[in-house]
């Protein structure tokens, strides 16, 4: 049996590295979506370090781990490659109606930073990425261009953006485009 | 662009949400009793008002959570938005007026 190597979407792609806008694409990571109510936050919350943030569109971190809200009952848990968490949020939940998906090799991510990044974002997303409207930690689903994505400020200046395997080309791709005129 | 305050999420661009039809549509409880007429009635005929129009929306590209809207179908204005199971203020309510 041949040896199987992974692909990554954004592999060969060299990162974008300007005075007003960086570009790049984020190595390998786990992603679980955790799905349930109250007593199942409440469970997991010993297992992974943290609290899952209960405000909407907002994002807890502890160490590498973080969490990002996404709906009422569903959150997106980003961790290291290597990081045991899988299994000890599974053993921590058992009995705990809830739904715990590996989807690390669903999406990929890229993060994009600089003066220009918001403007830049905003040539595919309608949301007010303004300080007041979209703060650092504030994540969400939302749209870019004709793709969907998960968008997360992670500092005054930077975001991550997470979208489906098939959709990283076309996002890294269109934000690219959007951010020839900052260099 | 038109905002529409989810819920959950507050108010987001209207391209984020899909529309899922009337709301408080109720699915009759014994189907089995029910004429074909009523059948064919519960499953096709809906109010479709010159007003305000009590509707079904979910937040696809954000929360993903459906909810329920009172819409004015003439101005496209959003009256109120509330989450399932909720009642509506009763100002906002279209049938009230009735
Ligand atoms: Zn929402």
């Amino acid at each position: 049996m041949p040896d199987a190597a992974r692909v990554l979407p954004l592999d060969g792609i060299a990162p974008l590295i300007g005075p007003a806008l960086t570009m790049t694409p984020l190595a390998p990571c786990m992603r679980l979506i955790l799905r349930g109510r109250a007593a199942a936050a409440a469970a997991a919350a010993p297992a992974l370090g943290m609290r899952l943030p209960v405000l909407a569109c907002r994002s807890a971190r502890t160490g590498e781990r973080a969490a990002l809200w996404l709906g009422p009952d569903e959150w997106l848990i980003l961790a290291p490659a290597d990081d045991p968490l899988a299994a000890t949020l599974a053993a921590a939940l058992a009995g705990v109606a809830h739904a715990l998906v590996d989807v690390s090799h669903r999406q990929s991510g890229l993060s994009i930073a600089g003066s220009a990044a918001a403007t830049v974002l905003n040539a595919g997303c309608p949301l007010d990425l303004d300080h007041t409207a979209f703060p650092i930690g504030m994540c969400t689903r939302t749209v870019l261009a004709k793709s969907e994505i998960v968008l997360w400020r992670t500092g005054a200046l930077a975001f991550r953006v997470e979208a489906g395997r098939s959709f990283v080309p076309y996002v890294w791709q269109y934000l690219a485009e959007a951010g020839r005129e900052f260099g | 662009m038109l905002l529409i305050d989810c819920p959950y999420c507050g108010k987001r661009p209207e391209i984020e949400f899909s529309y899922g039809g009337e709301a408080h549509v109720a699915r009759p409880a014994d189907p089995q009793a029910l004429s074909d007429d009523a059948w064919a009635a519960y499953l096709y005929l809906r109010s479709n008002p010159k007003g305000r129009h009590a509707e079904r929306w979910r937040h696809t590209h954000g929360c993903a959570r459906f909810f329920n809207a009172v819409r004015d179908t003439v101005s496209d204005f959003f009256v109120t938005t509330y989450k399932v199971g909720e009642t509506p203020p009763a100002e906002a309510w279209p049938r009230a007026a009735e």
